[in-house]
């Protein structure tokens, strides 16, 4: 709360905490003095569950280039999961277009 | 100041308690004092950013084990119980606490302590980290303390950009109206508060004569008091601790008003 830096966001999906596995709907990202990292100053990483109480929060404190290795990693994932996906789905419609050309025909 | 001898008596009470907090709330506190009749001077803990924590009630005994009537509130809880880092993140994701709220926190503690039967009806108030800002800021918005002491803390300068709702004005620009000696203590490698923005801080404190010492600790960041975290510089601590007490010395531990 020193800089006051921080950005929310929505998100969707699951995490894992000391008492198991719950589901997600924000994530707060701030750039201030952590409480637990070797760094003066260090991207803050809380996921959290506004329903399920302060306590079902996955923390992540790092450095602030590990935090852009981070970023680059996960839009790296993303773009070569979604191109699969892509490749995937035409694949699947070449398939099927002869069957919808003798299903025509019959 | 505790001048230890081997054969003084020495005794503290300390537990949790409630005291009034703004808008008629009622916040919890930790609360510690010497035991005895006093009369003792009063000091107001401000927590930091992460939250009430154990830093915060073992330095609350610290002042009653060196003869102050100490109080911290605990000035999150309008966003509910849980662990401290837990709640200072949802803190944190919430954009902080209202500056208006710590005011009227501080005010209701204050009132409380001087009410003791074993008070000196001085007081001081003291923070670290965004308890250290909102100590300077609690000080020029509030009449009734005797010396205040601001740790490292960050935002007091704010550009137009970071101002809130809940931050609408820049605590510097309060510095016409503060109300007691303040006590500074910085770390030359600390970016928030930057050195150069406690030198502008520093430059309105001399535009409207106050009394005020700033310390800036070379090789030293931010939080250098906190033994539980990689910024803990022992040299820094030690001579930051030392003026602490000779601060609050100076102007809490006399009956008459100076």
């Amino acid at each position: 709360m020193c800089t006051g830096i921080v950005e929310n966001t929505r998100v969707s999906g699951s995490g894992k905490g000391p008492r198991g596995w719950f589901l997600l709907d924000q994530a707060s990202v701030s750039y201030d003095h952590p409480d637990h990292a070797q760094a003066e100053r260090a991207v803050i990483i809380d996921l959290l569950s506004e329903t399920a109480g302060p306590e079902s929060r996955i923390a992540v404190e790092l450095t602030p280039q590990s935090a852009r290795n981070l970023v680059r990693a996960i839009l790296a994932s993303i773009s070569r999961g979604e191109a699969m996906d892509r490749d995937q789905e035409r694949e699947s419609s070449v398939i099927d277009h002869p069957v919808f050309s003798r299903t025509k025909s019959s | 100041m505790q001048k230890y001898r081997t054969d003084m008596y020495e005794g503290m009470i300390a537990e949790t308690i409630t005291v009034p907090g703004h808008d008629r709330t009622v916040l919890n506190a930790y609360f510690a004092r010497p035991l005895g009749s006093g009369p003792f001077p009063a000091v107001v803990l401000i927590h930091h950013a992460p939250g009430w924590d154990e830093w915060y009630r073992e330095t609350t005994r610290k002042f009653a084990h060196h003869g102050y009537i100490a109080i911290s509130p605990n000035i999150y809880q309008q966003f509910g119980h849980g662990t401290p880092e837990d709640i200072a993140a949802k803190v944190r994701a919430m954009g902080g606490v209202p500056d208006d709220d710590v005011v009227g926190d501080m005010r209701g503690s204050l009132d409380y302590l001087k009410s003791l039967p074993q008070s000196n009806d001085k007081a001081g108030i003291f923070g670290t980290c965004s308890g250290g800002r909102q100590a300077f800021l609690v000080a020029c918005r509030t009449k009734g303390f005797d010396a205040g002491v601001d740790c490292w803390g960050g935002r007091v300068v704010m550009s137009q950009q970071e101002l809130t709702p809940k931050y609408p004005v820049a605590p510097i620009d309060y510095t016409k109206d503060l109300s007691c000696p303040l006590l500074g203590l910085f770390g030359e490698e600390d970016q928030s508060p930057s050195p150069q923005q406690v030198a502008q801080h520093e430059q309105e404190l001399k535009k409207y004569g106050k009394t005020y010492e700033f310390h800036t600790y070379p090789k030293a960041g931010h939080g250098f008091f906190y033994y539980d975290r990689s910024g803990y510089r022992q040299e820094q601590a030690v001579d930051g601790w030392n003026k602490v007490w000779a601060f609050f010395e100076n102007y809490l531990e006399t009956s008459d008003k100076r």
